[in-house]
């Protein structure tokens, strides 16, 4: 480890306001730091603990269940530290250069410039493409938990659940609980994956235990839950949006009316800023993702630069919180403030680590039926580019790709088409999908206007 | 070991096509990139195809240029985006001198084939009513236009492959020397090339390799500042630039087919030609954005959703070097087009192909002389 | 009302109306306003390079599918704008009316 670098007052910038970063921002607050806090959202909370706008009613235990008490802490944690902190809601970070993150909210860009820089930027969904996916009506499963939580709606009259992963059981009781019509919880993973993943499942007691009577509710509840799922295809109009889901399980092509489907196969984290950060990345073969690299106590590659949470890996909301703490106390540690003992949250991490890595082994990204899609199929939703196009691109590198056909060019920048798009390809050249790299991040983080005006210096 | 002809040093625009018109007259050609091919600057520039604002006596090789643009489709058997519609140039209120600089060019310009219309007032404004209220004038050229950099390298490269030419991506050369009448270049993967003529055009790498060859060139490597916004309907045709002596105001912006508006220009950031890395630096695209809307206010509306950049190579004079040796028979230097080597791309590979060929071109080259840099 | 979302709960909040593509919307405070707009409808825009109608994704910001427009031609991501009262939007493009060059 490098010699502290002490700085009496250092700056500190955390970018986040899920559970890393107010965890974070409670210890560094503890120590007598003032950390700016950015947020992108208008209420801290992330989005697992994303909290329900101004007026709305509904308890803690109607809106996060067998997470209430965790929310609750979190949120009041948040409340109390928010005299102690420079925070900043409804702020993007749109990039980081030389020292400094560039900030955008309501129109102005600011540049702050920072000593250490704490990254807890969350997550997002991974998708599968579906053929018809492209139709209105079709969300991120993460999009359909949104829609309740924070607003109290249901994605649809007939919702159909579809993809893999503890958040497709989740949401759809979430569902079921407030009244909405869940018509299927369609998991693409095998039943037996799970038995397998059981050794490393059991890390985790508790939450398996919640996993469990989560699918016993569903099925008590009429839902038809089904495994081992093929999905085929999502029908509909391009005026009216969908009308069904075709799928094929135990041999046979099923036909699910619905109005709603909602997708996602567990999340992939947002490595943007860190990206930009200049932090190096390392392929995860466990979840065929490229991660920033980070040591066990949350360094980046980069000095002064810390991850923490699902921004770095994903390891659940839980671990998240952990993270968040072990990373803010290194920070401290390495600007010589304080060096509190950080093995117990190192072990409690290592020990997510091994709970994730069941997850992924039970429920697993289906690669191979990603390999499989039809030509036709829309792989990136944002500039209309099929998985055909993907498999005739004269390239064999996921950024050569994006320069010829734009698939991760779009207003995204690859969220939901760049994993997919890496596996089609890899498969069409017959090379490991982690020889085709990931696409690079590139700054605006999100889109900002032509029409945005500096702060006077 | 191969032998062949011809062995071109760099696979962007320059290098692509060179190995393309080199195969159309029957030399034998080796096309040595490091990276993959029209990667850097001829992948990551504006894509303008300009002609108008080139020193008058580039126009000849604009003009040959222009003619390959035109026919690129059926020539180069691809799709490379060109659009042949149009370029503005205008200048602000503040200076207003350069009216009268515009008028002179375009004047001078006719001689050589270029025809430009100048454009004020209302008829300026009746034309073009996205102008800011700070534009005084236009100088419009309807037959330029505009293409796809990042498209336009690999299609030459394509072509000149089907047409023989041997491209080996992914190769570094690291040592080119004189052995009897032949070039003999070693790679880092250990290969050997041999041939007669040595065709450099190493971009932003370019002063390195003269350098190696006993030919210092002064040399500066700079990363241009690109920003694209959303798709829009397509409505603007002419690809539009600022004509100004100051580096923060010169910016300009075209609309592809698909609807997207590419703003580039204004400061110019450092790069890393060491690491193949260049960044866009933030105030760089804080200042376009506000240079983008005295040129066009109406585009403040739209949001940017992507920046980037690249490297490229550039001379004190802003000329390139292009031309035989100063030194030594069998080499040949065509780089450091410093930010505006796009247009002429294609005209340049043909030119180059016609000097090694024939020993001669029509083609004014005299102001590109490597030699320039060695009086002083 | 006929429209994508539905609600659940949350219905006693005061109402808020806007005006979309110029039929009038009613929605209810603290909305976002693509829960006003999809509770009503079922799309907010069209995909520029297809067919079809979209109705955003992610809900989180991330997948910019859900940009709407004012009146006078600003942006709004539907999904992390709070619904006001009296707000204008259309849902496709003003550009189309810019002129045409060349």
């Amino acid at each position: 480890m490098a010699e502290p670098r002490v700085i009496a007052e250092p700056r500190v910038i955390i970018v986040g306001a899920g559970p890393a970063g107010v965890r974070a921002a409670e210890v560094l607050v503890a120590s007598g730091v003032r950390p700016v806090v950015i947020d992108e959202g208008r209420r801290d909370g992330g989005q697992i603990y994303r909290r329900q706008p101004e007026g709305f009613t509904r308890g803690y235990d109607s809106l996060y269940g067998t997470e209430a008490d965790r929310a609750l802490s979190l949120h009041e944690t948040f409340d109390g530290l928010k005299d102690k902190i420079d925070y900043r809601p409804d702020t993007l970070v749109w990039n980081i250069s030389q020292g400094r993150v560039w900030t955008n909210a309501n129109g102005r860009v600011d540049d702050l410039e920072y000593d250490a820089l704490l990254l807890c930027t969350g997550a997002t969904d991974r998708v599968m493409p579906v053929k018809g996916w492209q139709y209105a009506g079709v969300f991120s499963l993460g999009a359909s938990q949104v829609a309740l939580k924070s607003q109290a709606v249901s994605i649809g009259r007939r919702v159909v659940f579809m993809g893999s992963g503890p958040l497709l059981y989740l949401v759809a009781s979430q569902y079921v609980k407030a009244g909405a019509n869940v018509v299927a919880v369609l998991d693409t993973a095998p039943f037996f994956a799970r038995i397998k993943a059981l050794p490393k499942l059991l890390a985790e007691p508790g939450v398996l235990w919640n996993g469990i009577m989560l699918t016993r509710m569903l099925q008590k509840s009429g839902v038809r839950v089904m495994t081992g799922v093929k999905p085929l295809e999502i029908l509909g109009e391009p005026e009216t949006g969908v009308s069904s889901l075709q799928f094929e399980a135990g041999g046979k092509v099923h036909e699910i009316a619905c109005d709603a489907v909602a997708m996602g196969h567990h999340l992939r984290p947002e490595t943007q800023l860190a990206d930009l950060a200049r932090c190096a990345f390392r392929f995860d073969a466990v979840t065929r993702q490229w991660l920033p690299v980070v040591d066990a106590d949350g360094r980046s590659s980069v000095d002064g630069v810390y991850l923490a949470g699902d921004g770095a890996r994903i390891l659940g909301a839980r671990s998240a919180e952990a993270s968040g703490q072990l990373a803010a106390m290194t920070l401290l540690s390495d600007f010589g403030i304080a060096a509190s003992d950080r093995w117990a949250l190192r072990q409690a991490v290592a020990n997510y680590a091994r709970f994730a890595t069941g997850l992924a082994e039970a429920f697993p990204w289906p690669h191979e039926q990603i390999a499989d899609l039809a030509d036709d199929v829309v792989l990136c939703r944002c500039e209309g580019v099929t998985v055909g196009e993907m498999r005739r691109v004269d390239a064999r590198e996921a950024n050569r790709a994006k320069a010829f056909n734009r698939v991760g060019m779009g207003r995204c920048q690859g969220r939901y088409c760049g994993l997919a798009g890496a596996e089609v390809l890899a498969a069409a050249r017959d090379l490991p999908v982690e020889a085709i790299g990931r696409l690079r991040g590139q700054a605006p983080v999100k889109p900002i206007s032509v029409g945005v005006a500096e702060d006077e210096a | 070991m191969s032998r062949s002809d011809v062995i071109i040093v760099g696979g962007g625009l320059m290098g692509c096509s060179a190995a393309f018109f080199l195969r159309q007259r029957g030399r034998s050609v080796t096309l040595l990139e490091t990276d993959l091919v029209g990667r850097q600057a001829s992948g990551t520039n504006f894509g303008n195809v300009r002609r108008q604002g080139r020193p008058i006596d580039q126009l000849p090789l604009a003009n040959r240029a222009i003619e390959t643009w035109r026919k690129a489709k059926e020539l180069l058997g691809s799709d490379v985006e060109y659009l042949q519609s149009g370029h503005m140039r205008v200048c602000y209120r503040d200076r207003p001198e350069n009216v009268e600089k515009m008028e002179q060019y375009a004047a001078d310009a006719r001689q050589m084939g270029l025809d430009l219309e100048i454009l004020t007032g209302n008829a300026l404004r009746a034309r073009f009513p996205f102008l800011g209220p700070e534009v005084l004038a236009g100088s419009y050229s309807p037959l330029d236009g505009h293409a796809n950099p990042r498209l336009a390298s690999p299609a030459f490269a394509r072509a000149a492959k089907r047409l023989g030419a041997e491209i080996h991506e992914n190769t570094k050369m690291v040592s080119a020397e004189k052995i009897g009448t032949d070039w003999e270049v070693r790679t880092e993967d250990g290969r050997i090339f041999r041939a007669p003529i040595l065709l450099i055009t190493a971009g932003a790498w370019g002063d390195k390799i003269a350098a190696q060859l006993g030919e210092p060139v002064p040399f500066a490597t700079l990363a241009p500042t690109m920003s694209v916004t959303e798709p829009v309907p397509y409505a603007i045709a002419p690809a539009m630039g600022v004509m100004t002596p100051v580096e923060k105001e010169t910016v300009y912006f075209r609309q592809v087919a698909r609807g997207n508006i590419i703003l580039g220009g204004s400061t110019r950031a450092i790069s890393y030609p060491d690491l193949y890395r260049a960044y866009v630096l933030p105030q760089n695209t804080v200042s376009q954005l506000q240079q983008i809307r005295r040129l066009a206010p109406a585009l403040g509306k739209l949001n940017i959703i992507r920046v980037w950049t690249g490297i490229e190579g550039y001379t004190p004079d802003s000329l390139p070097v292009m031309g035989p040796s100063g030194k030594e028979s069998g080499l040949f230097y065509a780089f450091g087009f410093s930010g505006s080597g796009f247009q002429i791309g294609p005209g340049v590979g043909e030119t180059m192909a016609e000097l090694i060929d024939t020993g001669k071109t029509d083609i004014p080259l005299a102001g590109y002389d490597i030699r320039r840099f060695a009086k002083a | 009302m006929n429209g994508r979302f539905t609600r659940l709960a949350e219905t006693d909040r005061p109402k808020v109306n806007i005006i979309v593509d110029g039929q009038p919307v009613q929605a209810m405070a603290g909305d976002t306003l693509m829960v006003a707009m999809l509770s009503s409808g079922t799309s907010l825009r069209s995909a520029e390079f297809g067919p079809e109608k979209r109705a955003g994704f992610c809900l989180m910001g991330a997948c910019q599918d859900c940009w709407v427009w004012t009146a006078d031609g600003g942006r709004l991501r539907a999904c992390s704008t709070p619904v006001e009262n009296g707000q204008q939007i259309s849902t496709s493009q003003p550009e189309v009316t810019w002129p045409n060059h060349g």
